[in-house]
């Protein structure tokens, strides 16, 4: 019997907004521990939480770029436990009236476009950091600089059906961040944190089966994993005839496997009650209405875009707008030379495979886009053939400069002359005697292998459909 | 003259004239406090060098006025304990709001005064450190939480004392000390710097020898502040300025269920005659119904710990205050730490919160009692419809014997039945003195009037206190 897997990802972005969340103090990162700190953050006695309007402006502005209707009415409230790196026992965040709910985004799959879910969006605070002393040092350290930094927390639906779509799901999220502008979104610095909730089911089933939370999962290559494994692993207990327990599992990344964090009973009775130290968040329409105009075209508009204004698919469009700088790059090549799909597999295949080689991105490319229009007008024009476009690009890439300099420089101007190509056809013709008896009797196929003998001689500046082209005819005269 | 018996509006007069000065006053009630503080126990920490920072202070309608500062108010650099093993050594490294307010009027600290720990109790017996004694009969409690201020002002160990009131903290013990004690409408006061017990019920507010006092520090530490969300963007007005105004044609209404079965009947005499004074003054009284009353305690004991529950988490032995000193790992130092650093009415309440608040009651308990609360204050804003104002007794009793009542909770509790509502709902209220019993102790009348309407609290506040005279017939022995 096959299975399929139910997913839904709980998402904590970290807004960037120079100032915490309910006190005026730095989100700087990396700041010696505790100096961004004051008594509202550090839970004193007596300290009262401010919402800081900034965070509320890109919170609204996260929700509508997830498609989400956002509520002119929200509620604070708090969620409450014990744990060192919580300086009030317990967290700002919003429960039964988020910011934010019914929104969606799309991930491009390789079985086409699918629109995953949103539940809800909302603000909350972050926690501080427990650093536990290594070797001889017996003692656990807090450091509560990141303690009241702003988030939005984005639940999807359990709308995803495998580890590769939720990855999908969680660098389009990334991205659409990104585009407005309101967090980098950097999982490896914390800045985008996921939680999984997963169950399987027999394929085809509409019920639920009984779902597990996956922990401790910090880059886009261990949420996939974790959920590899985890899928597995529920799958194999049903299949042994077992039941999978509802528990919390935390991702073990040294070992590659999911273990078990606290069971169902174990887990945290959160005694949520509406914080009473602040009045409910109400939004007028104009303020939500004037977030909305402030937002850059979004991914997903881009990408529509892209398909019909430059006739390209939807995973190159997908790809293309996958960062605002590389749609930029991307327009500002075609603006400079109007072949849009040529320009989209140069940039996807050439520039972004070297640039993905060495972890770069768009932004630090050495070649600049107008440079790439340059290269595809030049091979457009017959100048040079592709081949040697590609030598070109791989100059300009190492060592910098224009296509045409380069050109002309390397002298890798193409052979279009047919008197001057016919010679070299005379010379492979004379030099291949096998393969033209075989072509003589029939086995036409050969030619390939002699025109790339002619390419070798010219050292590929021969125009090849020229090269074809002679040649064919010389064999065909020799046929007599 | 004493001059620590100055009211503090008699004091800031003196002042100006030039015919004391803040020196003179700061020794006099520093004398006091020597003299007699050993007996009464106001005081958690006693601003020895109060006459060195009267010589000093800035010029405002505070110049050189001592003080007394609930131990739940923070103040900077002054140790702020809440009368709580858990922030024994707890010192604040900023001011609550109100302090500041103070500060730039000229204040000059007289102390922090005792109180139940957290606020949580009406008594001060369930103070961590000792019990404060009531300056009229030293057998009997002061009342509670804010006993502690009330005594200070009652024994003139001050010249005014600040309070702070979630469910009859500041009304009850002004009550029982024969003072003035005002619990301003919820956001009226920034709450910045009150240590919370529960959140939307607690307020800060004066306690004072006079109405006009209560007038003019309300003044002095009222509006809106940007450091507390829930402060409220209402003028603040020259409330003193207003004191005098006739109160003639103004309406009262008297619930028939503050003055049913259980209450003290020399209480009850008391604030009825007295309103038959106003009467007098040409002003209407009748009897109303606030049907939900006999709800308010429950609903009380139901919001008040569910928020105690979370606002006290943060006593948890990691960065401030007490830690055990043996543990073994995290969960235990939280159990050692938060078993040894509060007291039994703290951890019952906690518990009570915790349990309300736990999920598969919430909506049994907390949600109800939310629902029942906007009830309570429906019953306000109807009687407030036809009426100025509501007289009620402040406290069904005058103040009882020490130990009589701390070994039962529930009949603790009731001792403020008749000023729960009034956080509840959110509204301004003020307990004045109106009479003496046949034991010799104060008897306290409460007034309550609509939202930010604390000008007209005031005015009938004051023609009662011409009415009675109370403080020109009465004083305690000590």
């Amino acid at each position: 019997m096959g299975y399929e897997a139910v997913i839904g990802l709980e998402v904590h972005v970290q807004l960037s907004t120079k100032s915490k969340v309910f006190c005026s103090c730095s989100t700087e990162f990396g700041a010696p521990p505790n100096t961004h700190v004051c008594p509202v953050c550090l839970g004193m006695p007596g300290s009262l939480p401010v919402l800081n309007k900034k965070a509320v402006e890109y919170a609204v502005k996260a929700a509508l770029a997830l498609n989400c209707r956002v509520n002119l009415k929200s509620v604070f409230a708090r969620k409450n436990y014990f744990y060192p790196d919580l300086p009030k026992g317990y967290q700002i965040s919003q429960y039964d009236m988020p910011l934010a709910e019914d929104g969606y985004i799309e991930i491009e799959t390789e079985k086409g476009s699918k629109r995953i879910r949103i539940k809800r969006v909302h603000m909350e605070e972050d926690a501080g950091k427990n650093i536990h002393g290594e070797g001889d040092d017996p003692f656990s350290y807090v450091d509560l600089n990141r303690a009241g930094v702003p988030l939005i927390e984005i639940v999807s639906e359990p709308d995803i059906s495998s580890p590769e779509e939720a990855r999908l799901y969680l660098q389009k999220l990334r991205t659409i961040m990104r585009y407005i502008g309101v967090s980098n979104a950097d999982m490896e610095k914390g800045e985008l944190r996921c939680d999984a909730n997963v169950s399987i089911r027999p394929k085809g089933s509409d019920k639920l089966g009984t779902k597990t939370e996956l922990k401790n999962m910090n880059s886009f290559r261990h949420v996939q994993r974790a959920l590899e494994y985890e899928i597995e692993r529920q799958i194999s207990v049903v299949e042994e005839g077992g039941q999978v327990e509802q528990e919390t599992r935390l991702w073990n990344p040294h070992l590659g496997i999911t273990e078990t964090m606290r069971k169902k009973e174990e887990e945290h009775d959160y005694r949520y009650f509406p914080e009473p130290d602040l009045v409910p968040l109400v939004l007028t329409e104009q303020f939500v209405e004037n977030m909305r105009s402030e937002l850059p075209e979004l991914p997903d508009e881009k990408k529509k875009r892209f398909m019909d204004q430059y006739g390209l698919s939807a995973y190159d469009s997908e790809v293309l707008c996958s960062s605002r700088e590389l749609a930029d790059y991307y327009e500002k090549a075609v603006s400079a030379y109007n072949n849009p799909k040529a320009i989209a597999n140069w940039v996807m295949v050439e520039l972004l495979g070297r640039l993905n080689k060495e972890s770069k991105d768009v932004t630090q490319s050495p070649i600049k886009p107008e440079q790439v229009a340059k290269l595809v007008e030049l091979i457009d024009k017959g100048t040079i053939s592709g081949k040697i476009g590609k030598q070109v690009f791989d100059i300009m890439y190492k060592e910098g400069g224009d296509p045409e300099a380069i050109v002309k420089e390397k002298g890798l101007v193409q052979i279009t002359d047919a008197g001057e190509i016919e010679k070299f056809v005379d010379e492979v013709i004379a030099e291949c005697p096998e393969e033209v008896q075989k072509y003589l009797k029939g086995k036409t196929k050969v030619i390939g292998y002699l025109v790339g003998q002619v390419m070798k001689k010219t050292k590929g500046k021969a125009n090849p459909q020229l090269v074809n082209k002679l040649l064919r005819e010389k064999l065909e005269g020799m046929k007599g | 003259m004493q001059l620590n018996r100055l009211s503090l509006v008699e004091a800031k007069r003196l002042v100006d004239k030039g015919e004391t000065s803040p020196e003179e006053i700061a020794e006099a009630v520093l004398k006091r406090i020597e003299e007699v503080d050993g007996k009464i126990k106001a005081y958690i920490t006693v601003n020895w060098s109060m006459v060195e920072d009267a010589k000093s202070v800035k010029n405002g309608k505070l110049s050189g006025i001592p003080i007394a500062v609930k131990d739940n108010i923070c103040t900077k650099g002054v140790k702020t304990t809440c009368a709580s093993k858990i922030l024994y050594n707890f010192v604040p490294p900023y001011d609550a709001t109100v302090v500041e307010k103070m500060k730039a009027e000229g204040y000059v600290l007289a102390g922090k005064t005792n109180l139940d720990e957290f606020a949580m109790g009406s008594s001060t017996e369930n103070s961590a450190f000792f019990t404060t004694r009531n300056p009229w009969d030293l057998e009997r409690v002061p009342g509670g939480s804010s006993g502690g201020s009330a005594a200070a002002v009652a024994a003139d160990m001050c010249i005014a004392s600040l309070g702070s009131d979630t469910g009859g903290s500041i009304r009850q013990p002004a009550a029982f000390c024969g003072v003035v004690g005002l619990k301003p409408t919820y956001g009226r006061v920034s709450r910045y710097g009150l240590v919370a017990f529960a959140s939307s019920l607690d307020q800060i507010g004066p306690i004072t020898k006079t109405v006009e006092d209560a007038a003019y520090l309300l003044e002095i530490i009222s509006g809106r502040d940007p450091m507390d969300s829930t402060s409220a963007p209402v003028d603040v007005e020259d409330f003193k300025q207003r004191l005098s105004e006739d109160v003639k044609g103004l309406r009262v209404a008297l619930p028939k269920e503050y003055f049913a079965e259980g209450i003290q009947g020399e209480v009850k005499e008391e604030v009825l005659s007295t309103v038959k004074l106003l009467e007098k003054e040409g002003v209407a009284v009748d009897e109303v119904s606030l049907p939900h009353t006999e709800y308010a305690v429950a609903t009380y004991y139901i919001v008040a710990p569910a928020e105690a529950s979370s606002n006290l988490a943060r006593y948890d032995g990691v960065k401030y205050g007490y830690r055990a000193e043996d543990f073994n790992g995290l969960i235990d130092m939280y159990f050692k730490t938060r078993s040894e650093g509060f007291g039994d009415e703290v951890k019952r309440r906690i518990m009570l919160g915790t349990y309300s608040l736990a999920s598969g009651y919430y909506d049994a308990y907390y949600l109800r009692a939310k629902k029942v609360r906007t009830l309570i204050k429906r019953d306000f804003e109807r009687v407030f419809e036809n009426f100025d104002v509501i007289i009620t007794p402040t406290s069904p009793t005058t103040a009882f014997r020490i130990g009589e009542k701390s070994s039962d909770p529930l009949t603790m509790y009731l001792s403020d039945i008749f000023t729960i509502s009034v956080n509840l709902a959110g509204v301004p209220a003020i307990s004045i003195p109106c009479g003496l019993d046949s034991n010799g102790l104060p008897i306290g009348l409460q007034i309550i009037a609509k939202p930010f309407d604390e000008a007209t609290l005031l005015k009938v506040a004051y023609r009662i206190q011409e009415l009675v005279d109370f403080r020109g017939r009465y004083s305690p022995k000590v």
